[in-house]
């Protein structure tokens, strides 16, 4: 029932909102190159499937693997950061310069650096836009500790390493998964439109700029679909993995 | 055997700047081998700072400190006592059992022997039931007394305790006073315990500790003979007695302050 109470409001307003959508295109008589019917994108949906499907699935990859890395490589810099002071203090303005740099620029000039063939490039910006909410929520949480866990593990004699192991990572984790909740959906982001500058032309990416080249309005608006179901199946996963590696929270 | 020695302590705090504190002035101390020693007075007298001296978490200007006859923080570094705060303190992500296991984690022991020992010391507190649940599910009673069991984990001879029931209901306290005289005695346990309520105080110790502010330091201590302790202590003329005798001594103390100034 509580299911069905936090379920249902939502899609109701999804169905009718859709419903508006389709009626407002056919009474309004808006031109399909402005805003095609919700019924036209979904016919071309099923129609393509199969190349959403792949298409999908090289994007999906591209942003699966840019994520782990660059969220990897976030929480070390945090860990290393939060244990030497001076650099906490430097890291926070430079990873601030680095998140200010429109990373999506860096894409054509990725692309030339390697092969046309390799996915390299659209994984390295997914990497790169990734660290930046990771690293500043990681550190945020790495360093806020209790007063009264500190006294009790400079009573316990722990070393430094010792109280970051025990204390200051698990305390970090729910800062961590605040990062990674914003670094899901931005990782599916810089996947898609990181193939719109060129490189290997099999993710969802390329598949919208060239419907939308051909006029294939209805097409185009259907991939955009899938780059967002793709989001949003990032963002649930993130949500379930924070659950269940935090067991500690849902009573 | 001597479980603390204080002597010709001074703390003061941010020395030489203008908000310069004397946090504790001339304070010597002395706590016998299982004796329960409470410190009470005012806030601000440095109750809590001379309890932290002890357990070296912070270090004294001048003066020095001894625990179980080594330097305090040879004492610290050694592990040779326990303590509880105020707040609990338990980690949210570890179960009861394995908040408990902490300190027995860091001592190396073995994960049978340090699972033993924490079953041990929760069915010591009571707390039996609960060595699978998380503290977030336990109320804050529950809490202190994980706490409790934690810092007796390691079977100290020595226990440091700074306003544990603070945060906590009479009755809940009241219970929770008992449990902690019945589970010293039972580990012959020395205790320094820092609060600010008399009654406790009284009922707990075989000395109290008379301190007060600006600057803090020790006005008088007042041995507390009452046997063994059991509910009817509470009221008995002996106790009253010994609550008077505390009470005027915290209240000598400021106007003894003015006079001085």
């Amino acid at each position: 029932m509580r299911w069905l109470r936090t379920v249902f409001p939502p899609l109701l307003v999804g169905i009718v909102g859709l419903g508006l959508w389709e009626i407002s295109v056919k009474v309004g008589r808006i031109a399909p190159f402005i805003l095609p019917a919700p019924s036209a994108i979904g016919e071309q949906f099923w129609l393509d499937r199969e190349v959403v499907w792949r298409a999908g699935l090289a994007s999906g990859a591209n942003a699966l693997v840019g994520l782990a890395f660059g969220a990897a490589a976030a929480v070390l810099a945090a860990l290393v950061a939060a244990r030497v002071r001076l650099l906490a203090e430097v890291s926070v303005p430079v990873a601030a310069l680095l998140n200010a740099l429109p990373i999506i620029a860096l894409a054509p000039i990725l692309n030339n650096m390697f092969e046309s063939t390799s996915s390299i490039p659209r994984r390295v910006v997914v990497g790169i836009v990734v660290f930046f909410p990771v690293f500043v929520n990681t550190l945020r949480g790495l360093r806020e500790i209790q007063p009264v866990h500190r006294e009790l593990m400079d009573s316990y004699a722990a070393s430094g390493w010792t109280v970051a192991r025990l204390v200051r990572l698990p305390g970090a984790l729910p800062f961590l998964f605040t990062g990674l909740r914003q670094a899901s959906s931005l990782a599916v982001i810089a996947a898609v439109v990181s193939e719109y500058f060129g490189g290997l032309q099999d993710g969802l990416g390329s598949r919208i700029t060239s419907a939308a080249a051909f006029t294939a309005y209805p097409r185009a608006w259907a991939y955009v679909v899938g780059a967002c179901l793709l989001g949003l199946l990032f963002y649930l996963v993130t949500l379930v993995a924070e659950r269940l590696s935090m067991p500690w929270r849902s009573p | 055997m001597t479980a603390v020695s204080v002597q010709g302590v001074r703390k003061v705090f941010n020395a030489g700047r203008n908000d310069e504190v004397v946090a504790l002035s001339d304070v010597d101390l002395t706590v016998e081998s299982g004796q329960f020693v409470s410190l009470i007075g005012p806030s601000g007298c440095g109750k809590s700072t001379l309890l932290r001296l002890i357990a070296d978490l912070t270090a004294p200007t001048a003066g020095s400190v001894t625990v179980a006859g080594k330097p305090a923080r040879r004492a610290r570094l050694d592990q040779e006592y326990g303590i509880a705060f105020q707040q609990a303190g338990l980690f949210d992500w570890r179960t009861v059992r394995r908040n408990v296991e902490l300190p027995l984690e860091l001592r190396k022991i073995p994960r049978q022997r340090r699972r033993e020992r924490a079953d041990e010391m929760l069915a010591l507190v009571g707390l039996s039931d609960f060595a699978a649940h998380y503290p977030a599910q336990l109320s804050g009673g529950m809490q202190q007394r994980v706490a409790i069991a934690r810092a007796l984990a390691v079977h100290p001879k020595l226990l440091l305790m700074d306003e544990p029931f603070g945060a906590l209901d009479e009755m809940t306290r009241e219970r929770l006073q008992a449990e902690l005289l019945a589970v010293c005695a039972k580990t012959e346990t020395s205790t320094v315990f820092v609060t600010h309520s008399i009654p406790e105080a009284v009922f707990l110790s075989d000395l109290v500790v008379v301190m007060s502010a600006r600057p803090g330091r020790i006005t008088d201590v007042i041995p507390v003979d009452l046997g063994p302790r059991t509910e009817a202590t509470r009221q008995s003329a002996g106790f009253f007695t010994a609550v008077t005798k505390v009470r005027k001594a915290l209240r000598g103390t400021p106007t003894a302050v003015t006079a001085d100034t």
